[in-house]
């Protein structure tokens, strides 16, 4: 009895961690399907999305969902601005030379935030209230923060899904993946189509970010950096530019990393993951979703 | 091949070009390294002991430097990278002439500048590293080596007599972290202890520093048997290890060590979660001692927060070290400040008196700090 | 090999020579002291990493983020081998048993994972390089999370100029070899060499085991020169760290890397007086020559003697006027 109460806290603990790491890997697939590059500055936008609401439930006082919105509109500008400055130049310059500058701007966010904050954690402040209580479904244990987690995520997947699936801007992101030459021929405009990206991956890593936060209560300035790269490895588990591949893949890896942790050897923890990933990319390179598609010359 | 030979041009002729300039020396100050880690991984203790360095030379400066000189810091920050600590190890030696050099915070990197010291007969000195191997291991002394704090056996052996004797535990969970040595010696230690005196290790868990998800650990564990938890680590995870253990009904017992101290802590873990929590440490801010209670009255006064063990140990070190150099006798040396530092007697530290033993180590007591509701409730010394 | 010995390699040994004995002699002569040594040690060690790698990402065109990973395994290796042995004849073979360590696991991991294509093999070689390094960090005889300490010292300016001549000759030879040209084919197209009859998998496993071979040395040297590894020395950033290199130097170029090499250790030196903000000002760094120029210092051209002279005219014309 106890035995399946423990596995399933453990299946909640796996979809918590899960939901963070799918909302990070959807900014990096959406980002990586347009214009091919890993955007390793996208786990700098995390943590400073993670800063943000810090700063506004903290100093600001302002409660949590208008922390959240502040989160996302920040990093939303700060994905822009990069864009704007950093990539737009290396457009079409090798891909490598765009990877190098996006180690470059992950660094330069991850220091620039340190020197200003210090590399010291922060906790967020003790919630209070609604989002405070915790209740017990049979045997275990449910926050109600999880609880939002999960909602706040699955909301924002579902925004996401309509706006790629359902209007003319998602559409255009859709024409733009599948060829930027033809879909400019068609008149759509590549450059903001692209800005739009960014815009929608930077502002759905602010809302992890928060939530994180929220749920962990400890942020650092080089928190980014390891989930981030986890989150890629989701997205690439799922199918790189896929957006259910990066959910399915989030879901994923969040729950192996809790049932290896539960239920093997903790140590073996990041090994596993790398070496499913790996196993997956050799029998399936394209990811859980994607197709192979054959080469032509 | 031509360009082989190029590049190899190139090279010795920059070489030569950007190493020929060098510093002129400054008769009126006394100049001491600092080679700590103020970026990567680990740049939160580098930058909180640099923090409480500089605080302490401040003080000296303003009261008039030692001997009428004043003491001069150059800051190097090594990235978290062992290779990079030996280069600015050999670097404030041999070019800023520097007479001592404090740090690195963490064991490994304060162990790959121990043959440059050596080489150079200048004395390296750290606040933090406590791995057992640090200035002594099977080939005798490190002759230039000095540490200020109690070893990682030292404290793991004390907190595994303490679970058994003091609060009368048997089966004990140990959640270390195995990304650092200074975790897996503690776990060592007390794990030896605890069989030693008759308690038993119901399990061992490991995470890695930077985690912030314990509770597939917390419930793995919850189905066990046991009535005291270890912690060996540091409290950026510990917190959030109490916190989940906490909400997730586990009221035993926690054990930390120094690690544990710091006011983030309780930031991260709660108030209301913070009952019945064991550490032990080099100092209590409960203490009395004018000297302990004006050092937090400075600390808070220049920097707008609580100090932690690494700000005390920083603050600690410099002092150690400033009063070997006013006590070294003739000429201000690598050597006769290593000397005078070996000799150093019953110096008088906010982290405690000591005396340096023959193995370069400081004689310390222990103190464990017990935490009820998130406050320091009691603090007692323990000694072996 | 030939190209070597064709024409006037007399001239070139006889210079490479006193390169060596003309450093030697300023080392003994206390004009290079034990700082300058170090900061040649690190360049030497990054000039070794970043030529290999370039013949795997420049020149074969195979994107790979797991060299640290490799390093390791020939650091681990020479230095376990030194600290139980401790001689001179114990380090020569710590760095070859260090180097063929690297070169096996490079070869067994090249062989299902080179079928993958750009970034997959990226990330499938980051992913290997974290699980070299979770062993490592798990392992008994590795010591750990904590390492291994006070390794002997042998790696002198001797040494490092011999594996640095041997290694980036090795590489300059098998580029220049019809097997290198075979390489730079699959770079260009895969497909369209494979239909010229290049086995594309053993091209590009033999580069990879090279590389690993070469990144092994490396690795070995620096357990041998700066005393202390653990497994943290090894982590991801290591690897981004030579791709820097590589591509700062430009993909496809060996003098590009060997200056790439030396200009990022000088620009790295000169912050180092500015602890607080080094990283972010090297961040900057990156982020503008990136911009300004995105095929790096050399492109794929190399560096050459006529350049020199080229320069040396255009210098003495101005002299004149």
């Amino acid at each position: 009895m106890i035995k399946i109460e423990q596995f399933l806290q453990q299946v909640f603990n796996g979809i918590t961690l899960g939901s963070i790491y799918a909302l990070v890997a959807l900014g990096y697939t959406m980002v990586y399907g347009i214009i091919k590059l890993i955007n390793f500055a996208h786990g700098g936008i995390y943590m400073i999305g993670a800063y943000v609401g810090y700063f506004c439930m903290t100093f600001l006082k302002i409660g949590f969902f208008p922390s959240l919105l502040s989160a996302m509109t920040i990093c939303t500008l700060l994905g822009v601005t990069i864009e704007k400055i950093a990539y737009k130049p290396l457009r079409n310059a090798t891909r490598i030379a765009a990877l190098i500058t996006a180690i470059g701007v992950s660094l330069f966010i991850e220091y620039g935030t340190m020197f200003f904050v210090k590399a010291d954690v922060r906790s967020y402040p003790a919630l209070t209230g609604l989002l405070a209580q915790k209740f017990a479904v049979g045997g275990f244990n449910v926050s109600m923060l999880q609880v939002l987690i999960l909602v706040i995520t699955v909301a924002l997947m579902f925004l996401l899904q309509i706006t790629v699936k359902k209007t003319r801007i998602g559409k255009a992101m859709r024409a733009v993946s599948l060829d930027k030459d033809a879909a400019e021929l068609m008149g759509i405009n590549v450059n903001s189509t692209i800005t739009f990206t960014f815009a929608i991956g930077s502002a759905l890593a602010g809302a992890a970010g928060v939530l994180v936060g929220i749920y962990y209560t400890s942020i650092n300035p080089l928190m980014g950096t390891m989930p981030g790269l986890k989150a890629f490895i989701a997205a690439v588990f799922g199918g790189i530019g896929l957006i259910p591949g990066a959910m399915i893949g989030g879901y994923f890896i969040g729950m192996v990393e809790v049932m290896v942790s539960g239920y093997g050897n903790s140590m073996y923890r990041d090994a596993v993951v790398f070496g499913i990933l790996i196993l997956v990319l050799i029998v399936k390179p394209a990811g859980l979703l994607g197709k192979n598609t054959r080469e032509k010359v | 091949m031509k360009k082989l030979l190029c590049a190899l041009l190139v090279l010795v002729t920059t070489m030569s070009f950007i190493f020929t300039g060098c510093s002129g020396n400054n008769d009126n100050v006394i100049k001491i390294g600092i080679n700590y880690e103020l970026s990567g991984e680990v740049a939160s203790y580098g930058q909180a002991s640099v923090d409480g360095i500089k605080l302490a030379v401040e003080e000296i400066n303003k009261a008039g430097g030692i001997n009428g000189k004043l003491i001069e810091l150059v800051e190097y920050d090594n990235k978290s990278d062992k290779a990079e600590a030996t280069t600015l190890a050999t670097k404030l030696m041999t070019r800023n002439k520097v007479v001592a050099v404090l740090g690195p915070a963490t064991s490994g990197a304060f162990k790959a500048t121990i043959p440059v010291a050596n080489e150079n007969k200048i004395p390296v000195i750290s606040g933090s590293a406590t791995a057992d191997d640090v200035t002594v291991d099977a080939n005798g002394v490190k002759e230039y080596a000095f540490r200020i704090c109690f070893n990682d056996s030292y404290q793991g052996i004390a907190m595994g007599q303490y679970a058994l004797n003091n609060l009368s535990k048997t089966k004990a969970v140990i959640i270390m972290d195995s990304s650092s040595d200074y975790a897996k010696g503690l776990a060592k230690n007390f794990n030896e202890a605890f069989k030693a005196g008759g308690g038993s290790i119901a399990a061992e868990e490991a995470y890695v520093a930077g985690d912030t998800d314990f509770n597939a650990i917390i419930t793995k564990i919850k189905g066990l048997d046991f009535d005291v938890i270890f912690i060996p680590g540091y409290y950026q995870e510990a917190g959030l290890i109490i916190k989940q253990a906490r909400e997730q009904g586990i009221d035993v017992p926690i054990l930390g060590a120094d690690g544990f101290d710091s006011p983030v802590l309780l930031e991260l873990a709660g108030a209301s979660n913070l009952n019945d929590i064991y550490f032990s440490n080099h100092y209590s801010s409960l203490d009395k001692d004018p000297s302990v209670q004006s050092f937090i009255s400075a600390f808070k006064a220049e920097f707008n927060k609580e100090p932690n063990a690494f700000n005390a140990l920083g603050y600690d070190l410099a002092k150690f070290v400033i009063a070997g150099i006013a006590n070294a006798e003739g000429e201000v040396t690598g050597e006769s400040v290593k000397t005078a530092l070996a000799d150093t007697k019953d110096f008088v530290g906010v982290t405690g008196s000591f005396s340096i033993d023959e193995n370069h180590n400081p004689v310390k007591a222990i103190v464990v700090i017990q935490l009820t509701d998130g406050v320091q409730s009691s603090s007692e010394r323990v000694s072996q | 090999m030939a190209g070597f010995f064709k024409k006037s390699w007399a001239v070139k040994l006889v210079s490479l020579a006193s390169v060596f004995i003309l450093v030697q002699l300023l080392i003994s002569a206390g004009f290079i002291d034990s700082y300058i040594q170090a900061t040649i040690a690190t360049i030497c060690i990054n000039i070794i990493l970043a030529v290999s790698l370039n013949l795997i990402t420049g020149f074969t065109g195979q994107f790979s983020l797991g060299h640290a990973g490799f390093m390791s395994i020939g650091a681990y290796v020479c230095a376990i081998i030194t600290l139980r042995i401790g001689t001179t004849g114990s380090f020569i073979l710590g760095v070859f048993a260090g180097a063929i360590a690297a070169a096996l696991v490079g070869f067994l991991v090249g062989l299902p994972t080179l079928r993958l294509k750009g970034d997959y093999l990226a990330i499938a070689t980051l992913g290997l390089s974290e699980i070299i390094r979770i062993i490592f960090t798990n392992l008994k005889i590795t010591n750990g999370a904590a390492g291994l300490s006070y390794i002997p010292r042998f790696v002198n300016w001797f040494w490092i100029f011999i594996f640095t001549v041997g290694t980036v000759l090795l590489i300059v030879n098998y580029i220049k070899s019809s097997h290198g040209r075979a390489c730079i084919a699959i770079r260009e197209d895969e497909i369209a060499s494979e239909a010229m009859g290049i086995n594309s998998t053993r091209y590009k496993v033999t580069v990879f085991t090279i590389g690993a071979f070469c990144a092994g040395i490396a690795g070995a040297l620096y357990a041998s020169y700066f005393y202390d590894i653990a497994p943290k020395t090894f982590g991801f950033l290591k690897s981004i760290d030579v791709l820097v290199i590589v591509v700062f130097g430009g993909l496809g170029s060996i003098s590009g890397s060997i200056l790439a090499a030396i200009v990022l250790a000088l620009i790295s030196t000169f912050l180092q007086s500015f602890s607080e903000i080094r990283m972010i000002l090297y961040a900057l760094m990156l982020i503008i020559i990136m911009i300004f120029r995105p095929q790096g210092l050399m492109g794929s051209k190399e560096l050459s003697l006529s350049l020199f002279k080229k320069a040396g005219k255009l210098f003495s014309k101005k002299e004149r006027v």
